[in-house]
């Protein structure tokens, strides 16, 4: 085994390692009710943030274009979730809710790859600032659209109207223009979002382990020396983007079936930079850094509350500090000598790795 | 030796006392939610400080009650809202005053609802905060009902009949009444000449009012905030055009928009069910007490909230609430003794059925020499 592989066996092992130990402590806590309220009921967005900071990782970190509209992707994930987890109860009376939220999943996820496709022929071709530009005015229109449609059910039909409210008087709605998407039977468990997340690891980690992944990432780090080796830059930057998209797709279902109800401003331009600091804050190219820091971020506010009004100041101060602490060299310096004796441990003989030629 | 009997005695003595009083008197632990972050911190901070006033008049006035206000912020955001609540309720919340806004209030109440947690909003007028829920009661009147008692109030004083209406059609509550607005109208003899739309991001309605005026409309009917509210009536004000406008509790705050010449608002009417002027005597102790403690003017959303501290009081003495009560035992007694009381506060005298909504008479006022005028 190359001492890379080595390398990238002990990274992906930590990953899951990390993300199943957490899993099973919290599944214990709630079993013996020693958890409180707050955290069980951010346990759900914490799955759907840490979908949604991994697959836009790959999107900035790995194919190196600024996407700043993944929030847009969430929201066709989270409306098409609620759409069709209401049309298989209406048309099919289906009272089995994992079964119902896997369906609803699924479909969030192909809708959004699909308009990850649609967007992304046109974007792709374009390069740097033009693409976070385009990304953002996509995140805006899909925010707009779906502030102007309307879905409702009918005997089991799906009845859809578009601007304005033409419905029949027997509908039951589903989607309500500004109102949003309403009356959601909450069905999203912890469980099921702890195996989405799995499943995004594993797609994400193989896919950057790929002989495609290194296209991806030769297209990054050089586009013309990518190009002239032969590597569709296009085709691999669309793999990329419509892996994010689609994965984005179905964090935003898992995030919508969590609630009774969604708004199409919880899907704002900020919404995406959200999730970019999610993606900055853990490391370009660093998936589990994606996971900790989405973690982190959704759950320092709540515990922030003691702090009241300034808590929001507090949050901001807190999100300064750290970015200028694992950026400082000589705090990543004190951080690398703590971490040591771990990463002897794994690394075993190889001391002489610790510390210089820190490959990423 | 002496000493210390006596002071045991004394101890004693105390002890005794505070468990005779412990038997009578009864804590209260009420969660306010709403945003006091954010964009709509405007509403959540009033609706925070005018709970705060009722909670600081009871507990002086010593009585059987005690209130203990929790205040949790949901940065009016439906994600956030569910941690607000399950944040009040680690706190020992037993009861729930709020949200202050519509859509979160729609997301924690449904939460509830599953949960078995009490909920009186003293702002949120949605429909969808109380429909298919027992546990949710409002303190406002709903969108509806403000849009239907507006085209009720313009076709009984005959204010006129053609109609022009501009409405935020990004926004719940100004789709919610003009909805209702443009159905009652149209059964009243109402006649819409002109309908505009805008959203959040207008900052210009020379087209709006323009259609309106072209249209020859002798009202403008505005269910709206009151900043694109102030911004329409300047717009209409370089127009020379001079119709009725006609707002609804959104537009309450107008004339404390910065840099908004309130000459411009003469002559607008709206419905309210509180006005900071009033003659009032509960109005005018409640705004003075408020003046003093938060240095501003209250408006109509502190006015909700402090109605609804007495209300959830008023509620708890009929069912009997205790300190220790768990949120879920006391939700089904408050329910049922919600049906039962009429409490009469700032903002009217108020009942409730099992729908949740309020039932109070709506009021209009109209703005003359800048200040507000309650019509009959």
């Amino acid at each position: 085994m190359t001492k890379a592989k080595r390398k990238r066996l002990i990274y992906n092992l930590i990953t899951f390692g990390l993300v199943i130990a957490a899993f099973l402590i919290l599944q214990n806590m709630i079993a013996t009710k020693s958890i409180s309220r707050s955290l069980k009921g951010q346990l759900v967005p914490i799955c759907s943030w840490i979908v949604m900071a991994v697959s836009l990782n790959l999107v900035i970190g790995f194919s190196g274009e600024l996407s700043l509209g993944h929030a847009g992707f969430m929201s066709i994930g989270a409306y098409t979730g609620a759409i069709v987890s209401g049309w298989l109860l209406a048309a099919f009376d289906m009272q089995d809710t994992t079964l119902r939220l896997v369906l609803a999943i699924v479909a969030g996820g192909i809708l959004a790859g699909i308009f990850g496709v649609l967007i992304g022929i046109p974007v792709l071709r374009l390069r740097g600032d033009y693409l976070a530009i385009v990304t953002l005015a996509f995140g805006e229109i899909i925010r707009n659209l779906v502030n102007v449609l309307y879905v409702g059910t009918a005997d089991g039909k799906l009845q859809f109207s578009f601007l304005n409210k033409n419905l029949p008087e027997n509908v039951t709605m589903l989607v309500d223009g500004a109102k949003g998407a309403v009356k959601i039977k909450p069905i999203s468990t912890f469980t099921v979002g702890f195996v989405l997340i799995i499943i995004t690891l594993i797609v994400v980690l193989n896919l950057v382990n790929s002989r495609a992944g290194r296209a991806i990432q030769a297209t990054r780090d050089n586009r013309i020396a990518a190009e002239s080796m032969g590597v569709s830059v296009t085709r691999y930057k669309m793999m990329a983007f419509v892996t994010a998209a689609v994965l984005a797709g179905m964090a935003g279902a898992l995030y919508g079936l969590n609630s009774s109800t969604v708004v199409p401003t919880q899907f704002t331009f900020n919404q995406s930079i959200n999730v970019l600091v999610f993606v900055v804050l853990g490391g370009l190219g660093n998936v589990l850094g994606s996971i900790i820091s989405a973690t982190f971020l959704t759950v320092l506010p709540e515990v922030l509350r003691e702090f009241a009004d300034y808590r929001m100041l507090v949050y901001a101060v807190v999100l300064i500090l750290v970015m200028i602490f694992t950026n400082n060299p000589t705090t990543r310096a004190i951080a690398n000598r703590l971490f040591a004796p771990i990463k002897n441990l794994f690394h075993g003989k190889h001391k002489e790795s610790v510390g210089g030629g820190d490959a990423k | 030796m002496k000493k210390l009997i006596a002071m045991v005695l004394a101890l004693m003595l105390a002890l005794s006392v505070c468990s005779a009083f412990a038997e009578e008197a009864v804590t209260l632990k009420i969660a306010h939610i709403g945003p006091t972050t954010g964009a709509a911190a405007l509403y959540g901070l009033a609706t925070q400080h005018g709970a705060e006033i009722a909670v600081d008049e009871i507990n002086a006035a010593g009585g059987k009650f005690t209130i203990e206000l929790i205040n949790e912020d949901d940065e009016h955001n439906v994600e956030k809202v569910i941690n607000a609540y399950n944040a009040a309720l680690d706190a020992g919340a037993q009861m729930i005053l709020g949200s202050t806004t519509s859509k979160p209030c729609e997301a924690a109440g449904a939460q509830g609802y599953a949960d078995r947690v009490f909920f009186l909003t003293p702002s949120a007028s949605s429909t969808a905060v109380i429909e298919d829920k027992d546990n949710v009661f409002q303190v406002c009147f709903t969108d509806p009902n403000q849009g239907s008692a507006s085209a009720q109030y313009i076709a009984d004083h005959k204010l006129g009949t053609k109609v022009a209406v501009i409405y935020n059609n990004a926004d719940v509550y100004s789709t919610g009444i003009r909805d209702t607005f443009v159905k009652k109208g149209a059964e009243l003899g109402l006649e819409i000449v002109s309908e505009e739309t805008f959203t959040d991001e207008t900052t210009d309605f020379t087209v709006q009012v323009g259609k309106a005026q072209e249209a020859g409309a002798e009202i403008v009917f505005l269910p709206m905030y009151y900043t694109p509210a102030s911004l329409i009536l300047k717009t209409a004000a370089d127009k020379n055009y001079k119709p009725i406008f006609f707002g609804v509790d959104g537009m309450d705050g107008i004339l404390s928009v910065e840099g908004f010449d309130t000459s411009l608002a003469e002559g607008v009417m709206l419905l309210t069910p509180f006005v900071a002027t009033s003659e009032d005597e509960k109005v005018k102790s409640f705004v003075a007490k408020y003046q003093e403690k938060f240095n501003e003017t209250p408006i109509q959303f502190a006015a909700d909230a402090y109605d609804g501290i007495y209300i959830l009081v008023a509620a708890a003495e009929k069912a009997g609430i205790t300190s220790d009560m768990a949120p879920e035992e006391a939700c089904d007694l408050l329910i049922d003794a919600m049906k039962e009381i009429e409490v009469t506060g700032l903002t009217g005298t108020m009942t409730w059925d099992e729908s949740g909504a309020v039932t109070k008479t709506p009021m209009a006022a109209t703005i003359v020499n800048g200040v507000y005028v309650f019509e009959d």
